[in-house]
């Protein structure tokens, strides 16, 4: 199968294992950024295959995790108003707000749909002029030109009816963020490959030269994180730090310069509060002044909101590496899929969701 | 009009999407209201029910409620005869009659339903099964989604097989009929439009065929199983739970197609999750697991037949565990309920 089976070699993940355990003379801690790296990791079981000692720490790279609560109970208050059709992707839509999640909110009756493209959205809003359309629009640099693009098309089709709830995230300030941490373990990372897809690396390497770790460009699939490992761990090994791109098939240094161009028509950086984190500056996207016309959160007016997290979740430690999901009191007990108390244990890319979903306990850990 | 906290209330209330979908949510909405109204056992809930008094008889019944009407590879005609068909052959039996009950929405062009109804008759003369009743409704425009039908079949065993989902045996070999996901990517990328349908069509078909070939094995196929809604997930967890058993697959040895592989990482969903409507697991001895094998692929719907896993004689009792790729060991939960596309 064309680049699909050809990264998910037995017998070459075992010779890159055997590579990494020749290699590896120290117990390192290595950041996967992504979410999606997450689960392929746990539902491989390569994190417990990793040479003695050495860790893999879960990074923040969950979109659907770090979106503020207030973002999700804004947009719950817009889906239950009358006249308003919610549309956003499906991992969203379990994601527990303050009171309730939108798959609950349009049991009860709400118009919220899934949707596979913000795209869909602006069809939506074309072929019902008589509603609001409303896109929630989270993510980190991987989703932001798409979204960018739906903007741009709705604005070019004179859309009235057409906004977005926007709440992107930003990589490079949360990386930051965290090795300012007098705390933070973190000595190497593997970045996100379909962000780099998008926004070339550039932008990692004064952090690597600054804090002098290393940075791997890295893909998703079992022997790219292998092959992503090894290579942070030539560099930890041998004692040099840059930035180096283990996902060659699909990025570039520059990164896509078009998709670029259309974030930057459209949105503008802000500061931004991450759930679970808190407030990062320089860390998000919003609308540009240009396209305040298609801002939900202006468009509507919700009332005060009054987001309250559950006192039990520890989403931030575990979002910030600090802690495995097994360490939270809640895990597999009061905290599952069916009844999350945070984001990470819903979301599809959470940390917490992939080691309940690959049935990890607290004595089958891999702290 | 302003929303004010707090939101609606709480989400344990109200009927969700998920309730539906075969996975856990699914079996607490049985367990904790359905069966308990209805007086039902406290056994294993096997996909056909043996006729009280009536040793050799079973008797299964199926709603389908799939949208699109019309899928590649199938539609809900067709799909309401296999998937009862199906049912009755996991209890080892052969399918004696069919009922078929219509709900109509107002306003479904009486060309599509002359469609479907042509595509149900074709696929019981070709099962060998006859309609014998039936019933028709017609309800207001959305009250229904288009057309649901519903399917009651009564089929009789073969001699000597008498499988059940608690039939699992240490030492077992875990068979699998064919490939997994593609009934479950065709329908969603075809009600989507995602555009990977000319890639994919569903598997819809019959499988008492497959059952009989196996039946001169007697009571050496422990659980026969049809790993629709829940995915082959979903049906391994079933049966794991109902026998006590503690049953392992080789991620490798699953067949799945390069289409369902793509489409599911696009998506980010698990094959092992997805619905299926024209395979089978089938627990048996070791001893005749090539046996087994040798007459699955006697027939063309067993024709890429394989051995996925067995039962261990230790391990976790009700648990799945995977062995993956690169040789780590992970369990296979039960699906949730709705299977939701990732966001990138």
């Amino acid at each position: 199968m064309k680049y699909l089976d050809e990264y998910r070699d037995p017998v070459l993940a075992r010779q890159l294992l055997d590579e990494l355990r020749r290699t590896a003379t120290r117990p390192w801690r290595i950041m996967e950024m992504c979410g999606g790296q997450t689960h392929t990791l746990v539902r491989q079981g390569i994190d417990e295959l990793l040479p003695a000692g050495m860790r893999m720490i879960h990074g923040p790279g969950c979109p659907v995790c770090v979106t503020p609560l207030e973002t999700l109970d804004r947009a719950m208050a817009v889906a239950a108003r009358p006249g308003v059709l919610l549309t956003s992707f499906g991992d969203m839509l379990r994601v527990p707000g303050t009171d309730t999640d939108l798959l609950s909110l349009r049991a009860r009756g709400a118009d919220v749909r899934v949707v596979y493209a913000p795209m869909d959205a602006v069809r939506l809003a074309a072929e019902h002029p008589d509603r609001e359309v409303v896109f929630l629009a989270v993510g980190f640099e991987t989703t932001a030109p798409a979204n960018a693009m739906a903007v741009l098309h709705a604005a070019r089709l004179g859309l009235a009816n057409f906004s977005m709830l926007v709440s992107h995230v930003l990589v490079p300030p949360a990386m930051t963020a965290l090795l300012d941490d007098p705390d933070c373990e973190v000595q190497a990372f593997l970045a996100a490959g379909h962000v780099c897809a998008v926004m070339g690396w550039r932008e990692y390497e004064p952090i690597a030269a600054r804090y002098h770790v290393p940075v791997v460009v890295t893909g998703f699939e079992p022997l790219d994180l292998l092959e992503g490992i090894l290579m942070a761990v030539r560099q930890l090994e041998s004692g040099w730090y840059e930035v180096e791109n283990q996902y060659v098939r699909a990025v570039r240094r520059a990164g896509n310069t078009a998709a670029q161009d259309a974030m930057r028509r459209v949105f503008r950086v802000t500061d931004r509060a991450w759930r679970g984190i808190g407030e990062l500056p320089d860390s998000g996207l919003e609308l540009a002044e240009e396209y305040h016309g298609f801002d939900a959160a202006r468009r509507f007016d919700v009332g005060g909101l009054c987001p309250v997290e559950d006192a039990e979740c520890i989403a931030g430690t575990i979002l910030t590496g600090a802690r495995l999901p097994t360490d939270c009191t809640a895990y597999g007990t009061r905290c599952t899929p069916r009844h999350p108390l945070g984001a990470p244990m819903v979301s599809s890319e959470g940390t917490c969701a992939a080691f309940h979903t690959a049935g990890r306990t607290p004595t089958r850990s891999t702290a | 009009m302003n929303i004010q906290c707090p939101l609606p209330a709480h989400e344990g209330e109200v009927v969700l999407l998920g309730h539906g979908a075969g996975g856990r949510l699914t079996g607490e909405l049985l367990d904790q209201l359905v069966l308990p109204a209805v007086g039902g056992g406290t056994g294993p809930l096997e996909d056909a029910a043996l006729l009280p008094g009536h040793p050799r008889l079973v008797m299964s019944t199926d709603s389908f409620v799939v949208s699109p009407l019309f899928f590649p590879g199938g539609d809900i005609g067709s799909l309401a005869v296999h998937g009862t068909v199906n049912d009755l052959a996991m209890r080892g039996a052969w399918p004696l009659a069919l009922s078929v009950s219509l709900i109509v929405e107002e306003g479904l062009p009486l060309a599509e339903l002359r469609a479907v109804m042509e595509s149900l008759g074709k696929a019981a003369q070709d099962v060998g099964v006859p309609v014998i009743t039936g019933d028709t409704k017609v309800v207001g425009r959305g009250a229904a989604d288009r057309l649901f039908i519903n399917t009651t079949g009564v089929g009789q065993r073969h001699e000597l097989l008498a499988p059940s989902a608690a039939l699992a045996h240490p030492g077992d070999a875990v068979l699998l009929s064919g490939s997994i996901g593609l009934h479950g990517t065709t329908v969603l990328g075809t009600r989507e439009g995602l555009g990977f349908e000319s890639d994919i069509a569903s598997d819809s078909r019959p499988l008492h065929r497959l059952v009989r070939a196996l039946a001169p094995l007697g009571d050496a196929v422990h659980v026969l199983r049809d790993p629709t809604r829940g995915g082959l997930a979903a049906a391994l967890n079933e049966i794991a739970r109902d026998s006590s058993a503690a049953v392992e697959v080789e991620e490798s040895a699953v067949p799945v197609p390069e289409a369902v592989a793509s489409a599911c990482d696009l998506l980010g969903l698990d094959p092992l999750v997805v619905a299926n409507e024209g395979c089978l697991v089938a627990f048996v001895e070791a001893d005749a697991a090539e046996s087994a094998l040798a007459a699955m692929r006697s027939v063309p719907e067993g024709a890429r037949a394989v051995r996925i896993g067995e039962v261990l004689r230790e391990g976790p009792r009700g648990r799945v565990t995977l062995r993956t790729l690169v040789g780590a060991r992970r369990i296979v939960e039960m699906p949730l309920g709705e299977q939701l596309p990732r966001i990138c």
